[in-house]
């Protein structure tokens, strides 16, 4: 089954060995954004999540960053 | 007193009889069998081969603890010092037979293995981290070579000798870091270095970078609003309270946990237990390392076809690369049965 | 910029009516240190013990180790920042109380603070074993939040190193040491035919618990800078830092760089050490790009053609060191990596978090995940509750008879990344 990786330090992601990268924001908040208001960081975590998902249905044949 | 060894050997080497008899059970002969009457003598008094384990390739591959178990009752029976295997040469179930029971001796007893095969038997691979393998020929007429060294690694193994590097004691470098204590502090040995690495002069790296795994990417999914996604994490979310106890660095464990039912990740039902970053964020709003509000939002909008109810997480802060490999293909292997189509991995 | 370091040997500590330096003994008067640390509104209490090497003592969770230090001239004073004001330090007379540090302990900022053994197995890793030690537990007020509490920590530490050296400076140094950094145009053109050489210097910059000052500006909101050593001798770099406590940089290993000191010894005679270059560890992908990026701009503005680069904690951390190498190796400039090793407590996994191949030429400190049972002590200072919550420390490693497992991840310093041990790893 194919799996995303969602990580804020691609490099790492790359070295070790992930297919499907998606960068996020920051190490303690991948998926978030403490300054922004709630409903701006939901939003923000939306529109990570939905990339991601759009590389889990993405045919890829080497390691790629989305 | 000498010390006492346990020396497993093949159906063959055993007389037993060749491929016909692969399915042999394990069997226990007091004293010394093919082989281990060399090694006996080898070890010159010092050492004895107080008795010879005699199993078929085929068996022990396929019944790998079941063996395992049987040379570890028999080294307690036995109170021996050390356990020795093969040599393998290059016989395959051979080489995958002496490194599964000497690897498994050497963790459950603690006492040394050594076993010695041609260095592209895939027992190599597969086994240099648990043991010692001293490089042979790839077949029998290597025992004469094979049999000494063997048992001069085991002799200083035996007598808890410092050994130096593997070329210098003649074993298959297993890839295993230990610690030293050098003559200078670190300090000064860059120092060192930097000026031969600018004089263009050798010099010796203490540590390889390493060379990661790397697997072939699966297939997209090609409908998403049917799929199953599961979410994974090595940023250390859990239940509030931490349940399981996954340590803050250097995880021995990772958590599965049913989030059947919980729409929305809060202050006061989860948290991470990780502690290589500042937790401040993801104990306000765990949902900013697992995105199971937003997963919720995509399954209604049927964006999704569901989120599964388990999700898996550890703390990736110091952890062993092994345990996390191990754990890895644990969960993997737990997704596939429950059916999920796609895996969604955060690190912090 | 010219400092110099007079330094007067404690080699023993006691409580006595005045804080004064009488026959290498540290004199402490408890009350008066007690009081003006308590000066500070956000403390509840602070408790002041002594302990020396080979006493059967155990010291944790300890935050920080500070070596006593003030100035006797030049200017401003120690720690700027903080105890100093924030000019220019690192030139004139440094006075240093050396064999003595104040360690800042209590149940602070867990999960993860670090363990001093004075003696048994333990004390083998740590510096601070053979330091005679001013254990400070400190109780902040339950109403001060995370973030003052550990600042409130952070800079009691700094406060009582300077008092002790204050009330201590007109004794007489031992020896004076004398370090010298000159200006740019001079540095370049001495010691022809010598390669010019950078010293690479990363700080931990990950957020709270985890970051480092300099001058009082939190390193994470910096740009990589130009330093001289001597600064740093005179306590430019603090730290705020708690990560694990084997590789954390606290403010004494800042204070007595060994790598400085590595570079110093060779100065002149096979290199010419031209500068220290200070850079971050931050916690997204563009800070640490341009981080390395400019630290390296940095040491090719000086022409350098080697650098030592030291690393600060692990994991991410492990990108920044390899970016800076790469970056640097390609700009000509020759590295020599110091790091440390999380290779799993049988030492078999990949020590790493990322990788290169030009890092060719490394220096390790250990592998951190090597575990260790420390017997129990006959007197615990600190918390040893915490153990178990301690990185390092997993859970259960407090046994009943007060022994611990623990990995050298729980010991202060043991695999310290500035290369301040002996230690090392090597390959099976």
């Amino acid at each position: 089954m194919p799996v995303v990786h969602m990580a804020s330090i691609v490099p790492i992601s790359q070295s070790v060995g992930a297919n499907r990268i998606i960068p996020t924001v920051a190490i303690p908040y991948p998926l978030g954004n403490p300054t922004l208001s709630p409903a701006e960081e939901k939003k923000l975590r939306r529109g990570l999540v939905e990339k991601a998902l759009k590389a889990l249905g993405a045919d890829v044949t080497e390691q790629t960053v989305f | 007193m000498a010390y006492r060894v346990i020396h497993y050997i093949n159906q063959f080497f055993g007389g037993v009889g060749g491929e016909e008899m692969a399915d042999h059970k394990p069997e226990v002969r007091v004293g010394q069998a093919g082989p281990a009457m060399a090694l006996h003598a080898a070890l010159k008094g010092e050492a004895e081969v107080v008795a010879t384990i005699v199993c078929g390739d085929n068996y022990c591959v396929a019944n790998q603890k079941e063996v395992a178990a049987l040379v570890a009752t028999t080294v307690k029976k036995y109170k021996a010092d050390a356990l020795v295997a093969g040599p393998a040469f290059n016989a395959g179930r051979y080489g995958m037979a002496c490194g599964t029971v000497c690897a498994a001796i050497g963790e459950a007893c603690g006492i040394p293995t050594v076993t010695a095969m041609f260095p592209e038997n895939p027992g190599v691979e597969l086994y240099k981290a648990g043991t010692y393998i001293i490089p042979a020929a790839d077949s029998a007429r290597g025992m004469g070579q094979a049999i000494p060294a063997m048992a001069a690694l085991l002799l200083k193994l035996l007598r808890k000798e410092a050994l130096q590097s593997p070329e210098a004691e003649g074993y298959i470098e297993r890839g295993v870091r230990v610690n030293m204590f050098y003559e200078k502090p670190g300090a000064e040995r860059a120092v060192d270095m930097l000026l031969l690495k600018l004089a263009g002069k050798p010099f010796t790296t203490e540590y390889k970078m390493p060379v990661f795994d790397r697997v072939t990417p699966r297939p997209g999914i090609t409908n998403m609003a049917g799929a199953t996604i599961a979410l994974v994490t090595s940023g250390g979310i859990v239940p509030k309270g931490n349940p399981d106890h996954i340590a803050a660095s250097s995880a021995r464990s990772y958590g599965e946990y049913d989030i059947a039912g919980v729409n929305d990740l809060t202050d006061t039902t989860y948290q991470t237990a990780h502690g290589g970053y500042d937790q401040t964020f993801a104990n306000q709003d765990a949902d900013r390392v697992l995105p199971v509000d937003v997963l919720r939002d995509l399954e209604r909008e049927k964006k999704i076809g569901k989120l599964h109810h388990l999700f898996y997480s550890t703390v990736g802060n110091g952890t062993a690369v092994a345990s996390a490999k191990k754990w890895g293909e644990e969960i993997g292997q737990k997704l596939k049965e429950a059916n999920v189509q796609a895996v969604i991995l955060t690190s912090t | 910029m010219k400092l110099e370091l007079h330094k007067a040997p404690v080699r023993s500590l006691r409580f006595g009516p005045q804080t004064t330096l009488e026959n290498d003994v540290l004199v402490i008067n408890q009350q008066e240190l007690q009081a003006l640390l308590l000066e500070d509104p956000r403390l509840a209490a602070v408790t002041v013990d002594l302990a020396h090497p080979g006493e059967s003592i155990r010291i944790m969770p300890v935050k920080d180790a500070v070596e006593p230090r003030c100035k006797l001239s030049g200017g401003n004073e120690v720690f700027p920042g903080f105890i100093g004001g924030v000019e220019t330090v690192g030139q004139g007379a440094t006075f240093v109380l050396e064999g003595a540090t104040v360690l800042t302990t209590g149940r602070l900022v867990a999960p993860q603070e670090g363990i001093v053994d004075m003696s048994g197995p333990g004390a083998a890793y740590t510096p601070f074993s053979s330091t005679c030690n001013i254990v400070l537990g400190l109780t902040p007020r339950e109403d001060v939040t995370l973030h003052e509490a550990e600042a409130t920590c952070r800079m009691v530490g700094l406060k009582a190193a300077h008092y002790l050296a204050c009330r201590c400076k007109a004794a007489k140094a031992a020896r004076v040491e004398h370090y010298a950094f000159p200006p740019l145009a001079e540095a370049m053109a001495a010691h022809p035919g010598l390669p010019k050489v950078a010293y690479i210097y990363m700080l931990q910059s990950q957020g709270l618990l985890h970051d480092t000052w300099v001058y009082g500006v939190d390193a994470k909101k910096t740009l990589p800078t130009l330093i001289s050593p001597t600064e740093i001798m005179d306590g430019a770099v603090i730290s705020g830092n708690c990560v694990s406590a084997c590789d954390k940089n606290n403010t004494y290993v800042h204070q007595n760089n060994p790598i400085i000191k590595a570079l110093y010894a060779r100065h002149g005679k096979e290199i010419n050490f031209v500068g220290v270059i200070l850079t971050n560890e931050n916690v997204t992908l563009a800070d640490k790009q341009r981080s390395s990026s400019y630290a390296v701009k940095l040491a090719s503005m000086l022409g350098v053609t080697a650098a030592v680069i030291s690393e600060e904690g692990f994991g991410n951390p492990d990108a920044d060191l390899v970016l800076n190498c790469v970056k640097a190796e390609s700009a000509g400039i020759k590295t020599v990596l110091v790091t440390d090793e999380y290779a799993g407590a049988n030492g078999a996994s990949q020590s790493l978090a990322d990788s290169c191949p030009e890092g060719t030429a490394v220096v390790t400190a250990g592998n951190a995940n090597a575990t260790i049972v420390l017997p129990p002590m006959a007197k615990v200072l600190g918390d040893p509750a915490q153990a178990d919550v301690i990185a390092g420390g997993f859970f259960g490693s407090l046994r009943a008879d007060g022994s611990m497992e623990v990995e050298l991840q729980a010991i202060l310093g043991a695999t310290n990344e500035l290369g301040f041990n002996k230690i090392g790893a090597y390959t099976i």
